[in-house]
């Protein structure tokens, strides 16, 4: 019975068919009436014609134009913090509050100038932690929420554990940490992941347990194991979700390194905004708290980024595409 | 389980086949000792009101449904979990929104681990014969219901299945295309002798495409009666449509569905 191949060839009926749909998908240029399917009657069991009000796809976005959506995208947040900037400086320069408070962007500007190799070395520090924080979050995030979606038993022996772990303030843990582990990097590490590792299993869960049913049936059908069943079905469904919880998990694992910083550290910019505080050093600590604000900024749209390239074919990505017409 | 099926010979064997689905709010009783013997290189067409229990009826043989009593056999061997050996239409498409149409039609091979050189002829085979082309990369939100339907169509077919269950394959499709499709998978049947099961509610399509034709009652859903169709093996769907033998068919048909529904 296998031996029967749904044998398909000597059929072609169908090339001159596509060019038909071509043409029809060309036609439906918006406001153009669609065009009935027209029909050769005279080869009988060919499937013809465009099901009509068929579209073709439309054209993918060109670098230039998805450059000019970015440009259009950035317009209003920066004229937002321009006058954000022109109040502070407004301000500062007047000199309703004294320098000492609140400095001009001017003397901020020459701190972070002046002591760039300072800074650049703790933003270094910094930055690491986070990264770092924020990667071991993800793969241990997902891999609880792997087990959490695919076994009851872990299920429930796992999310009250996560909860709980989420629930204790992580800044009362901190200067316990350091007890811990001393004044390096494990600490704030660490404290990175407890922090970014909650919205991780979040929206891990839920993404793999979004998977429509019938699709899972579909891949008992095709006798497929759990793990192609995961790979090439659970997995890229959950991504939506998976981007958006990995979107807050990596601007928390700065709070994290920073915190950790806080309690006990030698370097990084929490040290510094430290040093800065007891030295009423404010034009620092304004140029400290600029890069600190950077790190999360620049980390989120490499989230951002990887997201569209992941996930181009999700509904959240796709608004403007159909919008091409103008 | 009762009485174990599996009469020799057979490609599907029901017998005595009862659901009953319990939610926290109320409990339904989907399919009633419904029996049927499916003949290897039968094509079996069942109609029937919404919510009778079709649907469920194929997700039983493909053993993705447990019955709550009765016994089910597919090429003669007992159905204890999702079977392999068929290819399944669902009656949503069911596609990866994010692969194209040719890698939706090609996630079948993946998942079996066949040969990728030859499933991908095949594909653009079905493709062709399909009327996709030009659309092979498309995403499923950029196709319309019936050519989303299609490709579902082309996925059960890329591994040439022994067994073909199909759930309303053809019900997004505008009536011209589905008589196509009709033509086209009636030829597909007739060239490789697979045996088909498919549920529709269009009573023209049934009889153009069955061997017998199978009726069932609104829910709870029994057999009421099975009708074999008295037209060549080999049919066109112009000559089939004007024969008499057709007429008297299908006014039976939709005489028994009607008088089902009223007496309900
Ligand atoms: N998983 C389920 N849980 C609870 N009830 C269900 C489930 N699946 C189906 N049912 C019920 O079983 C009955 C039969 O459903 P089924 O989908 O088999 O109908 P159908 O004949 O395919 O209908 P249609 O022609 O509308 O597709 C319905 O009343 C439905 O509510
Ligand atoms: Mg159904």
């Amino acid at each position: 019975m296998t031996e029967n191949s749904l044998d398909t060839s000597g059929r072609h009926a169908a090339a001159d068919q596509a060019s038909t749909e071509r043409a029809g998908a060309s036609a439906n240029a918006p406001g153009s009436a669609d065009s009935p399917a027209h029909v050769d009657s005279s080869v009988p069991s060919r499937v013809a014609a465009p099901p009509p009000g068929g579209a073709g796809r439309p054209p993918r976005p060109t670098l230039g134009r998805r450059a000019a959506a970015f440009a259009d995208s950035l317009w209003r947040p920066g004229l937002v913090l321009a006058a954000v900037f022109a109040v502070w400086w407004f301000v500062a320069a007047r000199e309703y509050v004294p320098n000492y408070l609140v400095p001009t962007p001017g003397q901020v500007w020459e701190t972070m100038t002046g002591q760039w190799s300072e800074l650049a070395r703790h933003t270094v520090v910094t930055l690491y932690e986070t990264v770092l924080g924020f990667l071991l979050a993800a793969a241990f995030g997902l891999a609880t929420a792997v087990a959490i979606a695919y076994s009851r038993t872990l299920d429930k022996a796992l999310y009250p554990i996560v909860l709980f772990a989420q629930v204790i303030p992580k800044i009362a843990i901190a200067p316990l940490l350091v007890v811990w582990f001393g004044l390096g990097l494990t600490p704030k590490v660490i404290l990175a992941v407890l922090i970014a590792f909650f919205p991780v299993v979040i929206s891990g869960v839920a993404g793999l347990r979004s998977t429509d049913p019938e699709l899972l049936d579909l891949a008992a059908t095709m006798g497929a194991g759990p793990w192609r069943t995961f790979r090439k079905i659970r997995f890229p469904n959950a991504l939506p979700h998976l981007m958006a919880g990995l979107k807050v998990a990596v601007t928390l694992a700065v709070v994290g390194a920073v915190v950790g910083e806080f309690v006990g550290a030698s370097e990084g910019l929490g040290y510094v905004l430290l040093l800065a505080n007891g030295n009423l050093d404010a034009p620092l600590l304004f140029a400290d708290l600029i890069l600190m604000s950077a790190i999360g900024i620049v980390l989120f749209v490499l989230v951002e980024i990887a997201e569209a390239l992941l996930i181009p074919w999700h509904a959240s990505r796709r608004a403007g595409v159909s919008l091409t017409t103008s | 389980m009762t009485a174990a099926p599996a009469a020799t010979g057979t490609a599907i064997g029901m017998s005595g086949l009862t659901v009953r689905f319990t939610t926290r709010r109320s409990q339904t009783t989907a399919l009633d000792d419904v029996s049927l013997d499916i003949e290897p290189g039968e094509f079996v067409t069942i109609v029937g009101p919404s919510g009778c229990g079709k649907s469920t009826l194929l997700k039983i043989v493909a053993g993705l449904v447990k019955p709550t009593s009765g016994a089910v056999s597919l090429l003669q061997r007992p159905v204890r979990g999702p079977q392999k050996e068929i290819g399944f239409v669902f009656q949503k498409a069911a596609l990866l929104e994010w692969r194209g149409a040719r890698a939706n039609i090609l996630l079948q091979a993946e998942m079996r681990g066949m040969d990728r050189a030859q499933a991908a002829r095949r594909a653009d085979e079905l493709i062709e014969m399909t009327g996709l082309t030009g659309f092979e990369k498309a995403l499923p939100h950029e196709l319309s219901g019936g050519m989303q339907q299609r490709v579902a169509l082309c996925r059960a077919l890329l591994h040439s299945p022994p067994v073909l269950l199909m759930d309303e394959p053809f019900g997004a499709l505008d009536a011209l295309t589905r008589e196509q499709m009709n033509a086209e998978l009636h030829r597909i049947w007739r060239e490789t002798g697979s045996t088909v099961v498919l549920v529709t509610h269009s009573i023209a399509e049934a009889v153009f495409l069955g061997t017998r034709v199978v009726v069932m009652s609104p829910r709870p859903g029994r057999i009421i009666r099975t009708f074999p169709v008295e037209l060549p093996a080999h049919r066109d769907y112009a000559q089939v449509m004007s024969d008499p033998r057709f007429d008297r068919l299908a006014t039976d048909l939709r005489g028994l569905l009607g008088s089902a529904a009223a007496n309900h």
